[in-house]
């Protein structure tokens, strides 16, 4: 086999882009369980811990575009790079919505819950499921797994829909809980994108392996 | 729907008990450009001689199959003189006359019995005008060729090939031998050709097959592996040593 340099090059790609979705993914976890628990030291964490996902992005970036310019790479390797150049987008939003939600938490911390938190958390643990096995199956150049992996993106929606109904009937029968309704109901709103990034990614996956966009 | 102006089927090649073309199919369009790529030997300059005959020069050189240039079998065709007017060829090398410009682009219209001065002159200008060299030549048309840089003598060696109104234009890594800006200008001439001309380039810059083609054919050990529009061959190819082959991971 020829082009070593450039086969490490992409090995190193593979790598950054594993680092992030780990980054993101304890982000995101670090929001549900700020959320669950109403522990404000957590969601500050995750406030700090952005910039870093911030960062990496515009390095990978940087890493896909010196690898464009310098190796001019085709057919699987170029849908391999251009996918990464969007997942990252997807990871960085994913990042931005568990900012979001920590903000939440900290407004939140200090009033008791009008309403138990069973399903927003498994809204956010959904998530993480499938962006980590959507990354796995790009990496694995899987398009079976991507597939199936975000099918799992329906069941976050159908959460979203119910928390939604529940909150207004809450605000509708007590005016007192329209505020936190409303905080509560962004961050179902949060963790319903934070499945649509996770599910692109998934997207992405099928795309680098297939050569198809399909929006599932 | 196409016109296919080149047609192969069945098109096998031999210099005496060697095979280098097997099984050749393909149909090349017209007003399009077709790039030939594959490993060196791979039998794709081959391929691309054996279009306007410059094959039968090769003694043991045998063909089975057919070759069709707008319908009528190539190896059939008793004028080769008159289907190499239809279909010109560019070397690698820039290979003008040592003669004048001016001669050089008047060569094969004068071969081909125009014989008034001023038809010849306006050939000559309108060769020189298609391949953009006549603002940089103008002056000096009856300087010897071999004066002018690489990347003009190649212009000038195309529009030579434009001058007796050919059909089709084969050009077999044409650039090679050039700097980039030279390249660039020659595949910005080429685009602007395939109006007016099907263009069959064999080259080894990948890249340059992606930039300027409409359709590639990627040839292996003498077969067509592969062949395709152009975005799809660089982007989705279908088979595995094409996407190992422009990928630079072959072998």
């Amino acid at each position: 086999m020829t082009r070593e340099k450039y086969d490490n090059q992409l090995e190193k790609l593979n790598n950054s882009l594993l680092k992030m979705t780990i980054m993101v993914e304890e982000s995101v976890k670090k929001a549900v369980f700020a959320l669950k628990n109403q522990d404000k030291a957590v969601a500050e964490e995750v406030i700090a811990d952005d910039i870093r996902i911030n960062r990496l992005e515009t390095d990978i970036t940087e890493e896909c575009s010196i690898i464009l310019a310098t190796e001019q790479p085709v057919a699987g390797d170029l849908r391999h790079i251009i996918s990464i150049m969007k997942i990252i987008t997807d990871l960085e939003r994913a990042g931005d919505h568990s900012v979001h939600i920590a903000k939440n938490v900290i407004k939140l911390a200090n009033e008791p819950y009008i309403k138990p938190l069973i399903d927003l958390p498994v809204m956010g643990e959904t998530a993480v499921v499938i962006m980590r096995r959507g990354i796995e199956a790009f990496l694995n150049r899987d398009a079976d797994a991507a597939y199936e992996a975000a099918l799992l993106d329906k069941k976050i929606d159908n959460i979203h829909l119910q928390v939604v109904r529940e909150l207004i009937f809450i605000m509708i029968s007590d005016n007192k809980k329209i505020d936190q309704a409303l905080s509560l109901m962004f961050v179902s709103r949060f963790l319903e994108r934070l499945g649509d990034h996770a599910k692109n990614i998934c997207e992405w996956s099928i795309y680098s392996v297939k050569g198809e966009k399909i929006d599932l | 729907m196409d016109n296919y102006v080149i047609t192969a089927e069945k098109l096998d090649l031999f210099y005496n008990s060697f095979q280098a073309l097997y099984d050749i199919d393909i149909e090349i369009p017209s007003n399009r450009i077709t790039a030939l790529i594959g490993p060196s030997g791979c039998g794709k300059s081959t391929f691309l001689k054996t279009l306007n005959r410059m094959n039968d020069l090769v003694t043991g050189c045998r063909i089975t199959g057919s070759v069709k240039y707008n319908g009528r079998e190539i190896y059939a065709e008793n004028d080769v003189s008159l289907l190499r007017k239809n279909i010109g060829m560019v070397f690698q090398k820039p290979n003008p006359f040592p003669m004048s410009i001016f001669d050089n682009i008047a060569y094969g219209p004068r071969v081909h019995g125009v014989t008034v001065k001023n038809e010849l002159k306006n050939m000559v200008e309108k060769g020189l005008r298609d391949v953009a060299l006549w603002d940089e030549v103008k002056d000096r048309l009856n300087k010897s060729a071999l004066s002018l840089s690489g990347g003009q003598q190649q212009r000038l060696c195309i529009a030579r090939v434009l001058a007796v109104e050919p059909d089709v234009i084969l050009l077999d890594e044409p650039t090679s031998a050039l700097d980039p800006v030279s390249t660039s200008r020659i595949e910005d001439l080429l685009d602007k050709l395939k109006k007016d001309y099907t263009i069959i380039i064999v080259t080894h810059n990948m890249q340059q097959a992606a930039r300027i083609s409409d359709n590639t054919a990627f040839f292996l050990n003498g077969r067509i592996e592969e062949y395709n529009q152009t975005e799809k061959i660089f982007l989705r190819p279908e088979n595995r040593t094409t996407e190992e082959y422009i990928s630079g991971r072959f072998g």
